[in-house]
């Protein structure tokens, strides 16, 4: 490569080699391409590619495969954390990760979330929660925050009709087999670093068989949404983190 | 007689201890009646200790066939077993494999529905077994043991034939099959296959990716239509090819029968005892039993057909394999019907009053 | 020949297992058999029963519609199956837990005081093993041998100290169909 702007001497960032040049199909400003870097990022620097697994849900992340260039099993709905017990058990020395959003983690995944979770099972889940359902159309998530607006709570949410948002961290954090419990976002450098960390530290939990790690990254739909990215950073910062607050939950 | 390997149980416990014995990777299951045993007998033996076999209770029929798909799709020989009602809640799960091209192997022992039902044998899920069960254009093979000795047998036929098609493969016994108890001679013992092996021969699986090979990726999802239908086009042509090769059946006393019983499993030992009967009240009846259930062996049974004067198809349900049984044999003869419904199993006594009423009304 | 044998009574009168150890037994003599129980909650106080066909030919169906034996232990099983004892086949039934005798007159009946043997024993856990002992003495499926090897077989090796006891339990029982004579 002959590049005169971009050669070997003055390279500072560089794209992981893991992540392919597909280019993605998630919308301007979603919070998703930033989480597929890190994870992309932190098997590489774990010199794991060989021995990773990824399960990719339904949701908007249901392409994950086809960005990152490891191995990959698409679930059923919901159904992530019982692929990733089974491959764990078989595999036990292979790195194995759930990626998941809010609507398939907490809603209709939530029975195999828990179990999964509460047997301890080597395996890092990520859970990507932007309080709406993105992929079908901006529909009430179970994670919609009272008020919110969504196309199936067009008045904001409300508690007598829609019930209470749910938060699977806090359901988690309870859980014996949980060794690591955390609730990250992507909106700023420093979040992402955090983030990052977070996730390294799960994925190390994993190949040291600690038990089940979680960690939450709280993210923006700007299309479901209806705001513009920076907007929608804004709007989370202001409204989504308060209801679900940032840190470390649990940590073993 | 003087086998070593000779010995009583149930066709619960026979299956799994032939799951143990032929090297499978893994189970997970839901405890549901009339099955409980294959995962009390698993967890009796701890074959985790020995083969290495992993035996996991999962929260629902619903975890335990996508652990399935995940297991499966990682190259490992993974089953698990339930019951009708258990059985259904499955079926996304085994619609899933099947669009995955996943060798999962599944058991149901099934009784009597709708619903919750009662839990007494059944033969109700044959449509289910043999139409697909789940959403979309597919099918499963299906195993049909009459016998403890087949409940041991079919599950390395089924995961041979799994594997060899990449398909799921059901083996559709009852709970009188379940239940009943048999001699019976296992199989030997055999280790599970190494990792490296599972990697040689699933080289499609998702075990990892080496920089040698493009990532491996299992997944039923294709957006565009014409690449959707091209994978459908290339499943019918593989269930072509199991049709064409995979059909197995069971005839007895069929040459010189002038009247035919078709059965599976439970319901073919028990016309087996009403031809007995029959014939030595001097009435020539033979019995084709099909062990495939699908594939159907529709070829065989229109051949064995020819020259006998009618077919009674006697099943532990309303009349579902004789649709099977009619486009198999067209208006060549007349197809009849008994089955017993919601748990009652017929005796053999009924058959044999059906096929004389029967013989009685055709000679009218 | 084959012999279809339906033992029948209350759940926790140790109907299945008497079947067990009948069809053990057949094994070890390398007869064909087959045990099949009327499963599920019945197991647990309701009426639980077991069929055992015994015998040199291919066994095909599991259940039928007559039995050659039927060993009653309760009145509900004498009601259900005294008429599906074989016209010339054996009807044993325990005196304690039947109150209407059996009536048919085209088959052999034993009165068997299979509660009383065990309890003049001492050990009313043998039970089973004296009503077991009647019926291999009206109908001698297997030997008396073949019980006992059974029992060797089908037991854990820490109950194998029990394995007099029942034998005598047995003895009991065939004394009980000869006190019908």
């Amino acid at each position: 490569m002959n590049n005169p702007i971009i050669n070997e001497d003055n390279i500072v960032y560089q794209k992981p080699k893991l992540m392919n040049d597909t280019p993605m199909h998630y919308c301007p400003g979603c919070s998703h391409g930033v989480v597929h870097k890190l994870i992309a990022e932190i098997i590489e620097e774990m010199n794991m590619a060989d021995k990773t697994i990824g399960i990719s849900p339904v949701g908007c992340a249901v392409f994950a495969y086809n960005y990152l260039d490891i191995d990959w099993q698409e679930a059923a709905h919901g159904r992530a954390p019982a692929l990733a017990t089974a491959v764990k058990r078989l595999w036990p020395d292979r790195l194995v990760f759930t990626y998941q959003g809010d609507g398939d983690m907490a809603s209709i995944g939530a029975c195999e979330t828990i179990h999964a979770l509460n047997r301890g099972e080597n395996i890092c889940m990520i859970l990507i929660n932007n309080s709406i359902y993105g992929m079908t159309g901006g529909q009430m998530a179970p994670t919609t925050l009272i008020g919110q607006k969504t196309s199936t709570c067009p008045y904001g949410r409300e508690p007598d009709i829609h019930g209470y948002p749910l938060s699977i961290s806090n359901l988690a954090v309870q859980l014996e087999g949980t060794c690591y419990v955390t609730r990250q976002a992507v909106d700023t450098v420093p979040a992402i670093r955090k983030t990052k960390a977070a996730l390294r530290k799960a994925f190390e939990n994993s190949m040291n068989k600690k038990g089940s790690s979680l960690v939450e990254i709280i993210s923006t739909c700007n299309s479901g949404w209806k705001l513009s990215p920076s907007d929608s950073n804004k709007w989370m910062r202001e409204n989504v983190i308060s209801q679900y607050p940032l840190g470390d939950m649990k940590s073993i | 007689m003087e086998n070593k390997e000779l010995t009583l149980m149930k066709g619960n416990e026979a299956l799994a201890h032939a799951a143990i014995r032929t090297g499978v990777d893994g189970y997970f299951g839901y405890p549901i009646t009339p099955q409980s045993e294959i995962l009390e007998t698993l967890a009796a033996q701890r074959p985790w200790e020995t083969t290495g076999m992993v035996v996991l209770q999962a929260e629902s029929e619903t975890a335990s066939i996508n652990m399935l798909y995940g297991g499966a799709a990682c190259g490992k020989k993974v089953f698990t077993s339930s019951s009708s009602i258990g059985i259904a809640l499955m079926q996304e799960g085994v619609s899933y494999c099947a669009g995955a091209e996943l060798p999962i192997v599944f058991v149901n022992v099934q009784r009597g529905g709708p619903g919750l039902g009662t839990i007494q044998p059944s033969q109700g899920d044959y449509f289910q077994a043999t139409r697909g069960g789940g959403n979309g254009d597919y099918n499963t093979i299906v195993l049909a043991p009459s016998s403890v000795q087949e409940m041991a047998d079919f599950v390395d036929l089924a995961f041979d034939l799994a594997f060899k098609y990449r398909n799921p493969a059901m083996i559709l016994s009852d709970g009188l099959i379940g239940q009943m108890m048999e001699p019976v001679v296992l199989p030997p013992q055999r280790p599970r296959r190494t990792d490296a092996e599972v990697i040689e021969q699933c080289p499609w699986a998702t075990t990892g990716r080496p920089s040698s090979r493009r990532p491996n990726i299992i997944t039923s999802l294709e957006l565009k239509p014409e690449k959707m239908e091209a994978n459908n086009l290339r499943l019918q042509e593989k269930y072509r090819t199991i049709r064409e090769c995979e059909t197995r059946y069971e005839t007895i006393l069929c040459d010189d029968a002038d009247y035919l019983i078709v059965a599976f499993g439970s319901a073919a030992r028990i016309a087996e005892s009403a031809i007995k009967e029959l014939r030595d009240n001097g009435v020539k009846v033979g019995l084709f039993r099909p062990i495939t259930v699908w594939p159907f062996p529709e070829k065989e049974l229109r051949e064995i057909s020819k020259g006998k004067k009618f077919i009674l198809v006697a099943e532990i349900n309303a009349g579902q394999m004789i649709q099977d049984v009619r486009l198999s044999v067209g208006d060549s003869l007349p197809v009849h019907h008994y089955g017993r419904l919601g748990g009652m199993v017929p005796e053999p006594k009924e058959i044999v009053d059906e096929i004389e009423n029967l013989i009685k009304t055709q000679s009218l | 020949m084959n012999t279809t044998i339906l033992i029948s009574g209350f759940g926790g009168q140790g109907v299945l297992s008497m079947g067990k150890i009948l069809a053990y037994g057949a094994l070890m003599e390398g007869k064909q058999v087959t045990w099949m129980p009327a499963y599920g909650p019945e197991q647990r106080g309701g009426t639980a029963n077991v069929t055992v066909i015994v015998g040199d030919e291919r066994i095909a169906s599991p259940i039928q519609s007559t039995f050659d034996v039927v060993v009653a232990l309760n009145q509900p099983s004498v009601n259900m199956f005294q008429s599906k004892v074989k016209p010339g086949g054996l009807l044993i039934y325990e005196k304690d837990g039947v109150n209407d005798a059996p009536t048919r007159n085209d088959i052999s009946i034993y009165k068997i005081d299979a509660i009383d043997r065990a309890a003049a024993m001492n050990n009313p856990k043998v039970f089973n093993m004296v009503v077991l002992g009647a019926l291999l003495k009206a109908s001698p499926i297997i030997s008396t041998d073949g019980l006992q090897r059974s029992l060797t077989k089908s037991l854990p090796e820490r109950y194998h100290h029990l394995i007099p006891a029942n034998m005598e339990a047995v003895k009991e029982g065939a004394q009980a169909i000869s006190a019908n004579s």
